[in-house]
């Protein structure tokens, strides 16, 4: 009976909630970044699939359709950058050359260090796009021949620090305004980076969300020019 | 809410449409969202319609990243076998991002503007 529950699309999507709606909780209660809900909801269901020995396969029949909702997430991140137009409007200069530095040198830091340790050229070149949302990533990545799957790991790993750590961060190395904040965040760590702004303040929110755009126009653009060079 | 749903998935489908039509690197969703802010920009949508539609969904933003990172479970071995360098350089270099963007932008925003704005 248990495994036909499992077959289900109800499996997937009630799983995810419960995780998630217990994780929030926890996070509330502690306040504790580290308990970021996304981070704790992804360990636990990976955990809970890996000790059930159910297969990714089958969670993701439900895992799908909440995956599905990000689409018009995305086009609805125009609606808080809509309501702070003046307030963007006027910083385009700290936007535009913010998310340039950003992109570079996360192309640089990420392939770099990769490959200053010895990594082989699947990790150098999947780890280029790390920092830009998914859909953005895997297509910069089969155009410069990385591993696409390897790359979405990386991408959502490197959203959960940035979401976990990032505003501390800034705060950290006296970053002040919320414009910068959001604009580091989203840079660094895109959509998942973004919901945790959209939690602290709506204005860094609007901003990170604009960054993903942005990051993903650059990176599209100067990755494969700069792997040009490093072949 | 169901209009404000419905304008937002139509906006996605343009999206996806000039992205597959023109074969362009930039993903239906983020095309989406730049029309839809040229679209409320030129008032052809107004924010009423879908504001709390977007709300809704960006308030739970955060969840509908769940079943992605679940599906790092199936890369496990990929990573663990080159574990080093891709947990040094993925750390090391978002850190790296953050400092770099946000003292750029922190450096160059307008000052006086700020404090007249407090």
């Amino acid at each position: 009976m248990l495994s036909n529950l499992v077959e289900m699309p109800l499996f997937g999507v009630g799983l995810t909630l419960v995780v998630y709606a217990l994780a929030q909780l926890l996070y509330q209660r502690t306040r504790s970044v580290w308990f970021n809900p996304v981070l704790v909801s992804i360990v636990a269901i990976i955990g809970i699939l890996k000790t059930g020995g159910i297969s990714y396969e089958k969670y993701s029949l439900g895992g799908d359709l909440i995956l599905f909702l990000l689409g018009p997430s995305v086009v609805a991140l125009a609606v808080p950058l809509y309501q702070r137009r003046s307030e963007i409007l006027k910083r385009k200069k700290p936007i535009l050359v913010g998310v340039f530095a950003g992109a570079v040198s996360s192309i640089i830091s990420a392939s770099g260090l990769a490959w200053v340790l010895g990594g082989s050229r699947d990790v150098v070149y999947s780890l280029a796009p790390k920092s830009v949302t998914t859909p953005i990533a895997i297509s910069i990545v089969e155009k410069i021949g990385g591993v696409a799957p390897l790359t979405a790991a990386l991408v959502v790993l490197t959203g959960c620090l940035g979401a976990v750590c990032g505003p501390e961060f800034c705060r950290l190395i006296g970053i002040r305004s919320s414009v910068a904040t959001g604009l580091a965040v989203g840079t660094a760590a895109h959509g998942i980076g973004t919901a945790r702004m959209l939690e602290v303040d709506r204005l860094a929110g609007a901003v990170s969300g604009l960054a993903i755009g942005l990051n993903g126009l650059v990176t599209t653009f100067i990755l494969p020019l700069m792997f040009l060079f490093f072949d | 809410m169901v209009r404000g749903l419905a304008f937002l998935l139509l906006f996605q489908a343009l999206g996806e449409l000039i992205s597959h039509g023109l074969g362009l690197p930039i993903p239906g969703n983020v095309l989406g969202m730049g029309l839809l802010l040229a679209a409320l920009g030129c008032r052809l949508v107004k924010v009423d319609w879908i504001e709390e539609a977007a709300d809704l969904l960006l308030a739970n933003l955060a969840l509908f990243f769940v079943p992605a990172g679940v599906g790092v479970m199936v890369y496990f071995e990929l990573i663990a076998r080159e574990w080093l360098p891709i947990a040094v350089a993925t750390i090391v270099s978002t850190f790296v991002v953050m400092l770099v963007t946000g003292k750029v932008a922190d450096f160059l925003e307008p000052q006086e503007e700020d404090q007249r704005a407090e």
